[in-house]
């Protein structure tokens, strides 16, 4: 490592990374306990109807040993997967945030990285959330899982593109109110192509509660919004801990030394 | 608007060719990790099913198409 003491010493990737995977994993662990006290009453309640529907239909479940306990799933499982999906997010973040920060150009590596966290939020959650909101348990045809992954995997690139789309649309204007128009329509013009290009599906069994639709779906952003808000907010804060003067002597002096 | 780039501390080393490729290597694995968690079904694990209905709840909470 070249030691060009110049400006504040720039943190090597390595240590991005491990901040990245730190901070996924403080926000999957938060964001499943979110999921666990909000989310977990109506995939409780949606399986109980689907259950209920089952057995309506003649299917009395005799000798279907679960794999996996309902408690083991809605719990460890539950934590587990978030903990896990938030590491793998965290890691990507990190990778991004190197590799874009230069292009970023933002005043203070602060500001990059919660614009970074931000504009993830919108591509990588809202935007497909709005097009293909998730479903509880009961809710979809076991029949189109694989054309629905697919729809989604292409609306979550849509998204980042339509978030990039802006940046650049923003960046050909000078005046700052020219600029935002043009963020704003780059963004949109991108999402309104990918919601009218790709398929929609509705697959709301006709019976199924309207509330606890709603509440799961509200429940699902809100665990997808907690990760992405402790992530980018997390990241942050440990970035600014690597720029620390104690951190930068601690890390500096005994390389001094050896050398 | 003066002082854009200069009075910017750039805080990331520039990006060589390593670099891109020691990223793009990190992206492949947290790429695996984050299927195994949204997608998977035993193929990935190798674990059967387990894992796969263990993570139910966190793909239906975190937004991914499941069943």
């Amino acid at each position: 490592m070249p030691l060009t003491a110049a400006p504040a010493p720039a943190p090597a990737y390595g240590r991005l990374l491990i901040n990245g995977l730190l901070a996924g994993l403080i926000a999957g662990l938060l964001a499943g306990g979110f999921a666990f006290f909000f989310g977990e009453p109506h995939v409780d309640a949606a399986i109980a109807l689907e259950e209920a529907a089952a057995v309506a239909a003649g299917d009395t479940g005799g000798g279907e040993e679960p794999l996996v306990e309902r408690d083991v799933q809605s719990g460890f499982g539950l934590i587990l997967a978030t903990s896990l999906y938030g590491i793998a997010l965290g890691g990507m973040f990190a990778t991004g945030y190197t590799v874009l920060r230069r292009r970023l150009r933002a005043s203070s590596d602060a500001r990059a990285s919660l614009g970074l966290a931000g504009a993830v939020l919108l591509g990588f959650v809202l935007v497909p959330f709005v097009k293909y909101p998730p479903n509880p348990p009961a809710v979809g045809d076991p029949a189109t899982i694989n054309q629905r992954t697919i729809t989604y995997l292409a609306m979550v690139v849509i998204g980042l593109v339509a978030v990039w789309a802006g940046v650049v649309a923003a960046r050909t204007q000078a005046p700052e109110w020219r600029k935002a128009l043009a963020g704003v329509a780059g963004f949109v013009v991108v999402v309104a192509i990918g919601y009218a290009l790709l398929p929609s599906f509705n697959e709301v069994p006709e019976t199924f509660p309207a509330t606890l639709l709603w509440d799961f779906r509200l429940s699902s952003l809100g665990t997808q919004v907690v990760l992405w808000t402790v992530l980018g907010l997390g990241f942050t804060a440990l970035l600014a801990r690597s720029h620390t003067p104690a951190a930068e002597a601690e890390k500096s002096e005994p390389v001094a030394v050896s050398r | 608007m003066p002082n854009t780039q200069t009075s910017t501390p750039v805080a990331v080393p520039a990006v060589s060719p390593r670099l891109l490729a020691t990223a793009a290597g990190v992206t492949g694995v947290m790429l695996l990790l984050a299927y195994l968690v949204a997608f998977d079904q035993g193929g990935l694990s190798q674990s059967g099913m387990y894992l796969h209905e263990l993570m139910h709840d966190g793909r239906h909470l975190l937004g991914v198409p499941c069943h």
